[in-house]
């Protein structure tokens, strides 16, 4: 299989269709153009400069580099995940939960495909275990920070319902259970979507990618279904780190509400 | 020096919020704390009932807090909070196995209709909620009552017969600290009458 290979004249007819945006936008007045060029020239820039770092880390094939690569992933998904709740968890809690959150989720999934399903060799070659690790981490991101936000935002919302069942003798796990199954759900809910619109509603990304790359469409899509299950599990184990993480740090040897560790996202504030 | 006896034995129980304070209260006792809002009337019932940082010393029947975990104590040393908390939609999930049959004999006891329970808490008016909450904290049957406002949204003739109820535990020898708005309530019910005043407690 040989992918049909493009040229830069290929891509620069397709940029034919921003322009194309940017006079929609002049002629409606939609104010947007500027955003579009600037937005469109940004993507161009990131892509290419990523495809050149890539090319450069996979033709040293070092399994230092490539961690060093994976970690600073791991680290910009654990800011944003970190980032999203309107509530802070004091001493960097949220960076904390965010980041070692992403870090078990997509480590435990990753080595698990590379070391079974995908299998290449070495298995932390840098052709596969990077990108699989790029596409776990953007799962992960959404579970974690979607459980992450629901948990910090239940906590302040119902802190009188947790406190009258601690009042009543009941332990914090137990007066934070419904709070926390309710948050895994929620991180949970997208990966179930995305599951079953999966090839009806939408073709999914990667198997397009490697249909228009060449590949045989029954094995993309078992290439695809494989994914899936990584991301889910991947968006699963988010979920209950980040909430687990977060619950324990609401919480003290007394096992109290601390809602007293939490603030409120203050404008443009880090996490 | 902290007060020698009694059955819940507070000593230089501080907070940097309120505080400090000492007070023993006996079996069967019922102190009645009035005073204005914000001056940490409720802060003192949650740090004895440890729901907030707290430092200072709680002792029941001589056993000191710490040397119980946290939730066995507030099985024991029980707050009721003056606008209390629902976990569930439906009002009987608030309460488990022995405690229902206890809510369904009670409940006609502080005038209300029994079918509540079987309800949902929106459809709650904010006196039944409180009073289905003191039910709620009365069926854990503790020694100790930390009753914040306990009649707070209720008329007359509910807070006549919550009143009743309490007494009767009284004389079954449950220690009462009670938050009150009423003066009146205060001198009723109470033993003795404490004012909070600036965060600090000191006599009526």
């Amino acid at each position: 299989m040989n992918p049909i290979l493009l040229t830069p004249v290929d891509l620069a007819i397709a940029s034919v269709l921003i322009v194309l945006d940017g006079a929609l936008s002049l002629v409606l007045r939609l104010g947007l153009h500027r955003q579009l060029a600037w937005a469109a020239l940004r993507m161009v820039v990131q892509l290419v400069l990523i495809g050149f770092i890539l090319r450069w880390v996979f033709a040293i094939a070092s399994p230092l580099v490539t961690l060093a690569v994976v970690l600073v992933m791991v680290a910009i998904a654990g800011r944003e995940v970190a980032a999203r709740p309107e509530q802070r968890l004091g001493r960097f809690g949220n960076y904390a939960v965010g980041a070692s959150a992403v870090a078990i989720a997509t480590f435990l999934t990753a080595i698990l495909a590379l070391t079974t399903a995908i299998r290449p060799q070495p298995w932390y070659d840098p052709r596969y275990a990077i990108p699989l690790a790029g596409i776990i981490l953007g799962n992960v991101l959404n579970g974690g920070s979607l459980a992450l936000d629901s948990l910090l935002g239940g906590v302040v919302r119902e802190q009188s319902a947790i406190e009258a069942q601690l009042a009543l003798g009941a332990s914090f796990s137990q007066a934070m259970r419904g709070l926390i199954r309710g948050s895994v759900r929620r991180a949970l809910l997208p990966i179930i979507n995305q599951m079953s619109a999966a090839g009806v509603v939408t073709l999914p990304g990667i198997m397009t990618g490697q249909i228009l790359a060449g590949m045989d469409p029954l094995e993309a899509a078992k290439y695809q279904i494989l994914l899936i299950f990584l991301l889910s599990g991947g968006s699963g184990l988010a979920a209950v780190a980040v909430v687990y993480l977060a619950a324990m740090r609401l919480t003290d040897d007394r096992q109290r509400l601390r809602i007293d560790r939490l603030t409120a996202k203050s404008k443009g504030s880090g996490p | 020096m902290a007060p020698q006896s009694g059955r819940l034995r507070v000593a230089n129980l501080r907070s940097q919020l309120a505080g400090p304070f000492d007070l023993a209260i006996g079996e069967g006792e019922c102190v009645a704390i009035t005073g204005p809002s914000g001056s940490g009337k409720s802060l003192f019932l949650r740090m004895i009932a440890d729901l907030d940082p707290n430092q200072g010393e709680v002792f029941l029947d001589g056993a000191e807090r710490r040397s119980i975990p946290a939730p066995a104590w507030r099985r024991r040393v029980v707050y009721n909070a003056a606008e209390p908390g629902w976990w569930s939609e439906s009002v009987l999930d608030h309460f488990r196995g022995a405690t229902t049959t206890f809510a369904r004999a009670m409940a006609p006891r502080l005038g209300l209709a029994p079918a509540l329970l079987d309800g949902p808490v929106v459809r709650l008016s904010t006196g039944e909620r409180q009073r289905l909450a003191l039910i709620r904290a009365l069926a854990l049957d503790s020694p100790v009552l930390l009753l914040d406002e306990p009649t707070g949204a209720l008329d007359e003739q509910s807070t006549k017969s919550v009143e009743a109820v309490l007494r009767e535990r009284l004389a079954a020898g449950v220690t009462i600290a009670m938050v009150t708005h009423s003066p009146v309530q205060a001198t009723r019910l109470g033993h003795r009458h404490l004012r909070m005043t600036d965060r600090h407690l000191v006599p009526a």
